[in-house]
């Protein structure tokens, strides 16, 4: 790989920098940042019953958050569906991946084959599962009650299996997405790596564990984050498709109850505090994956 | 069959079976898209085609003013995928080429606001838009879009590894940074500016609740919400076979973006994995 060299290449252009920089900045400054910090600041108040006047409230829509049932079962939902699309995802999608990538005849065939699930956005992705799952008709219940007995009508009717569903859902529909990627991580190992290892006498599995999974890591690591970003944040069509956040609120992951809180109960406090919430999340998160990324590289090495 | 070809023949019968397991949902889809009413009712489920795929076609497009979603959605797809790459190469441009300032400070700041999707400042953005008059216009549904920290990263990569022997011959021919910019730097990252264009187009043309909350009016509605105004206009049984016609359709322009870019799609990924 080449090395990372940032000089200087035009001398004696002192502002054109900052004019390349600017509309960049300032579309950050103002669509990203400034209302960032409105949130937060929001956060802290609470409007009066007719919306007319806002009052600092501290961390009363906090404190009340995390006393509401409703916040904790919706914390648990969003942190089941985002595992399981994380975990069951990102696994299916690298084992996929590592099959697909050895020397076989039609690999290109295979490829689009498997990656162009990725143009499917959410609710496409919504609307088809709510079909093969519908109450009655659904072609999954069908080959399910055909092959296991037990007839079930509805499965979108019952909490545990609803989130499931969703889940199976939105997994299915990054998978395209995420076998690109490990494909081309895969794909970056030197050979080398993978012989030496094979002369060494270690298996397909060890070779696996010792060198291909830890030399993926920064691979694994972004795919991590962007699932994550999306099983919390833009999944929203999907589950406004699928269940508008039921059974009961079996499904109602943040993201939606945000939603409702801020455009429908016109709740901003609460809407701004669990957006917060949420920030704070994601950021631990990716600095916990971001921290394991580093010590495995250069374990690698 | 020698050991080899068995396992040869094994990992072409699980791709296949894979290929089938993933491409299923929409295979059915497009099933359900042709039959009529009644038959998208048969019990046990009908996986045999059936004729209705024009009528089901006309019938999704007219029912919810398909025509007008499609130019919608296709002006803030194109308009924010070619904001954020022109956005993205000038950024990256400064960050890699020119020493200024602030610049050890900036970068770092610009990768974090990755952490700020629109759902942690989605109320304040609104109101943003409120106040500028932006609700119902184009400019409200793509704006809060513009920045792109995989754009500034994924140029500045590429930028990175161009020779500097290729920006003193430009030098010394007299072009000055922007002629560089415009006549050599941009013309070698068409790879990645197409691999950016599909991301981009396929992330703007799937937004829904941006779109959903900063536009009420049904001439500025885009295509995904178009999908769930057909579940939605039907009362007790959804006609299936319509809401998949309507399906099918919203998903086409995303993928023939994808197709017909994919050499340039896979490369640019297998350039930003490189690490």
């Amino acid at each position: 790989m080449a090395t990372v060299v940032e000089e200087e290449r035009f001398p004696g252009h002192p502002l054109l920098p900052y004019m390349l920089i600017l509309p960049s900045v300032a579309v950050i400054a103002v669509f990203l940042v400034a209302p960032f910090l409105q949130s937060v600041q929001d956060s802290f108040f609470a409007s009066t019953a007719f919306g007319t006047k806002t009052v600092y409230v501290g961390l009363r829509n906090y404190t009340r958050l995390f006393e509401s049932s409703d916040f904790r079962n919706s914390a648990l939902a969003t942190l089941m569906f985002a595992g399981f699309v994380m975990v069951v995802g990102l696994s299916f999608s690298l084992a996929v991946a590592h099959l697909l990538n050895q020397k076989i005849r039609g690999q290109g065939v295979y490829q689009i084959a498997l990656i162009w699930t990725y143009a499917l956005s959410p609710a496409v992705a919504g609307a088809i599962w709510a079909l093969m799952f519908a109450p009655a008709t659904g072609i999954v219940p069908f080959v399910v009650a055909k092959f296991f007995g037990g007839y079930l009508l509805n499965w979108m009717t019952n909490g545990s299996l609803a989130l499931l569903v969703v889940s199976a859902a939105a997994t299915w529909k990054m998978l395209g997405y995420n076998i690109v990627f490990f494909l081309a991580g895969l794909q970056n190992i030197p050979q080398e790596y993978l012989d030496a290892a094979r002369v060494d006498g270690a298996g397909p599995w060890r070779t696996f564990w010792d060198i291909t999974f830890p030399m993926l890591s920064p691979t694994t690591t972004f795919l991590l984050f962007v699932n994550m970003i999306y099983a919390f944040f833009q999944v929203f069509g999907l589950i406004d498709i699928m269940t508008h956040g039921g059974p009961g609120d079996a499904t109602n992951i943040l993201i939606y109850k945000l939603y409702r809180d801020a455009f429908l109960y016109l709740n901003t406090g609460a809407a701004s505090a669990q957006s917060c919430i949420v920030f704070v999340v994601i950021s631990v998160a990716a600095v916990i994956q971001l921290h394991f990324a580093t010590k495995k590289a250069i374990y690698a090495r | 069959m020698s050991p080899r070809q068995w396992k040869t023949a094994g990992t072409h019968a699980a791709l296949v079976a894979l290929v089938a397991l993933i491409t299923f949902p929409v295979v059915y889809a497009v099933i359900v898209s042709t039959l009529s009413f009644q038959q998208a009712y048969e019990y046990p489920p009908r996986l045999v085609p059936g004729t209705e795929l024009w009528n089901n076609l006309v019938e999704a497009w007219n029912r919810v003013h398909m025509g007008r979603l499609f130019f919608v959605t296709s002006v803030i797809s194109v308009g924010a995928a070619v904001v954020k790459i022109v956005l993205s190469l000038m950024a990256a441009f400064a960050y890699t080429h020119f020493r200024f300032r602030g610049r050890a400070l900036l970068f770092p700041m610009t990768m974090i606001t990755q952490m700020l999707p629109l759902p942690v400042r989605i109320l304040p953005t609104y109101e943003l838009m409120a106040d500028f008059n932006w609700i119902n216009t184009y400019s409200g549904l793509m704006f809060p879009f513009f920045a792109s920290t995989t754009g500034i990263l994924l140029f500045r990569q590429f930028f990175l590894t161009v020779p500097h022997d290729m920006t003193d011959a430009a030098r010394m021919d007299g072009a000055g940074p922007l002629r560089y910019f415009l006549d050599i730097l941009i013309p070698l990252s068409r790879t990645n500016i197409a691999a950016l264009f599909v991301i981009e187009f396929i992330f703007m043309w799937s937004q829904y609740l941006w779109p959903l909350i900063v536009t009420n009016t049904e001439d500025m509605r885009v295509v995904q919400i178009g999908i769930k105004m057909l579940i939605a206009t039907d009362q007790i049984s959804p006609a299936w076979n319509v809401i998949m016609a309507g399906t099918i359709v919203a998903m086409l322009p995303p993928l023939v973006v994808l197709l017909v870019f994919r050499r340039s799609f896979a490369e640019g990924i297998a350039m930003q994995s490189q690490k």
